[in-house]
């Protein structure tokens, strides 16, 4: 099928979740690449291991120091391996809070790039506290004093996503998804038939347009025509031009109104009801 | 003897294969080690096998029945329940999933807000329940969870969950999983405030609700041999492509592996939440606590999470407490 056309058709929720998947779409190192100067990558988490799935490191963003980190899947066998398909351990997320701790010390904004299927789903992440290192990260990030800007490149997976995911703005390229659960298991569960999926994808409401509409995210990220696969170069552009933007719009307020801010916005999540 | 006799036989015999006797609802057979156990007998053991030990799974209103002081709490934020945001429909439609929720659970929501005192300290207590929709976190749950903390700071409290789930609840979507970085960030606040925060894990405790406030209790304690972890052992079985080793992710294997401080028996658990409150609940630090608690109760409802309260709690973020 041409890829091209797809992306030209008004796309099904999980049409968008193979081209958040795809193969040549830009990953984190990418856009590292091509948005920020004088990368240098940090390793490890102090604690048991370095984990290739997330990368973090110190970097310039037009100039200014910042933090940047990310999930990392890997192309071909080989590096989706080291990568562990972008799926981080326990330790990834754990180098990923010392990454902010460290923006944190020498007041530098953070930005996050959100690209996993989830977090690693294995008996060593089990027994290292997977839950516990997600936990954690949400509630030490909710009270960063630094600027923290999110971008959704790829496939959000879950808490493996949001683990790494809790800032003051959160946006999210056009193609990319976020969601609870992934189609297949959302629909392998609920179905109890994994070729559910396409029913499932469109229930959960995983696109950035749907998820934009439900104030989950705050900005959608136009693509270039035919999809970020097709040109990295153009993709990292687009999202240079929202992410300056967006640093600007929270760099404007002190640390304590950020701090109001972010709680507020977070705590305004979800719709329920209380007329009994 | 003839006045021994019977006269008219009004009695009938019960045909020989409709003899049974009736047991329904006074047994319950354990299902570790298969003895019947009388209801009444369980009851006083608090759902607890008096042979090999096994936890039944509790109902939210008798958790808290059994932890409060004297059995006593007043149950809070009852109208806030589930709506159907997405319009969600698997082999059923989201909405009559929660009816039927409702009517199955007998409950509101797959957990129950109180307040009350456990060893003569004020406690919001959080008690979450499997028995609707799996105790699934939905916007609802989260909701809940985030009001008694914001509760808990504005009349310094201490707070206790139940923790009982299979995660994030899937009919909700993102909204779901966003109540995890809402409450980890209430918590947050809690945690500024340095007031106590005791994370119960009951079987089973998995996924989105472990990712998130049960892993984060100043205290963790777990019921005996509950199921905890992250991801499913289905999942992680087919993902590793190998059977998963015997006791894994069970209370226990949590204890081994320094994920929770203990593994506590339920009828041993309100003895040692009010130990660790004792601990915990420091005049020095919180004046106002004791106070509080003194001052407790004349069973007025605690409505009042003003906005300003709770923003002040987090610019106190500014200076740090020394």
């Amino acid at each position: 099928m041409n890829e091209t056309t797809i992306v030209n058709d008004p796309l099904t929720a999980l049409e968008r979740v193979k081209l958040a998947r795809h193969k040549d779409r830009p990953y984190t190192l990418d856009f590292i690449e091509r948005l920020f100067e004088d990368f240098v990558e940090l390793h490890g988490d102090r604690r048991f291991a370095e984990d290739a799935a997330i990368v973090c490191g110190l970097a310039r963003f037009h100039g200014s120091p910042v933090v940047v980190l990310g999930h990392q899947k890997g192309r071909g066998t080989k590096q989706s391996v080291r990568r562990n398909f972008g799926m981080p351990k326990p330790e990834g997320y754990r180098k990923a809070l010392r990454m902010l701790k460290l923006a944190e010390k020498f007041n530098r904004p953070v930005f996050s790039f959100i690209d996993t299927s989830g977090a690693y789903p294995g008996i060593d992440a089990e027994e290292r506290g997977q839950a516990e290192a997600i936990a954690h990260n949400l509630r030490e990030s909710s009270k960063l004093r630094v600027p923290v800007i999110v971008t959704v490149i790829g496939e959000g997976g879950s808490g493996g996503a949001l683990a790494i995911g809790l800032g003051d703005r959160v946006l999210m390229l056009e193609n990319a998804v976020y969601s609870v659960i992934t189609p297949e298991g959302c629909a392998a569960i609920l179905w109890k038939d994994a070729g559910e999926a396409e029913r499932a994808a469109t229930n959960l409401r995983l696109t950035a347009s749907e998820l934009y509409r439900l104030g989950i995210i705050d900005r959608v990220v136009a693509e270039p025509p035919g999809g970020a696969h097709t040109t990295h170069d153009e993709t990292a552009r687009l999202l240079d031009d929202a992410l300056q933007e967006t640093l600007a719009e929270v760099t404007q307020f002190d640390p304590p109104s950020r701090l109001t801010q972010r709680y507020k916005r977070l705590r305004a999540l979800g719709r329920w009801t209380t007329s009994v | 003897m003839s006045w021994f006799r019977k006269k008219d036989q009004k009695v009938e015999a019960v045909p020989a294969n409709e003899r049974h006797v009736k047991t329904e609802g006074v047994f319950q057979k354990c299902p570790r080690c298969e003895t019947a156990l009388s209801r009444r007998h369980l009851e006083e053991s608090l759902q607890v096998c008096p042979h090999c030990n096994h936890h039944f799974r509790l109902d939210a209103r008798l958790r808290l029945a059994i932890t409060f002081d004297g059995g006593e709490y007043e149950e809070l934020d009852s109208e806030v329940t589930s709506i159907d945001a997405l319009g969600f429909v698997d082999t059923k439609p989201y909405p009559e999933r929660l009816v039927q929720a409702k009517q199955n659970s007998g409950l509101p929501e797959a957990i129950i807000n109180a307040r009350g005192l456990i060893g003569d300290h004020l406690v919001f207590v959080g008690a979450m329940d499997f028995s609707f929709l799996g105790g699934s976190m939905g916007s609802a749950v989260g909701e809940k969870v985030t009001r008694i903390i914001e509760r808990a700071i504005n009349e310094r409290a201490a707070v206790i969950t139940f923790s009982a789930s299979g995660g994030a609840r899937m009919q909700e979507g993102m909204l779901s999983l966003m109540q995890m970085a809402k409450v980890s960030a209430a918590l947050s606040l809690l945690e500024e405030a340095r007031l106590p925060f005791i994370s119960v894990l009951t079987d089973p405790t998995t996924g989105g609700v472990t990712a998130s406030f049960a892993m984060l209790g100043d205290v963790i304690i777990a019921e005996p041999k509950a199921q905890i972890g992250f991801a499913g052992p289905r999942v992680i079985e087919q993902t590793i492509r190998q059977k998963l080793p015997e006791g894994f992710q069970s209370a226990e294997f949590l204890l081994e592996h320094g994920m929770v401080d203990m593994v506590v028996d339920r009828r041993e658990m309100r003895p040692m939440l009010i130990k660790l409150l004792n601990f915990m609940v420091n005049p020095e630090v919180h004046p106002q606590v004791a106070q509080v608690a003194l001052a407790n109760n004349n069973g007025k409802g605690s409505s009042t999470i003003s906005q300003p309260e709770t923003s002040g709690a987090l610019s106190k973020l500014d200076g740090q407490p020394k």
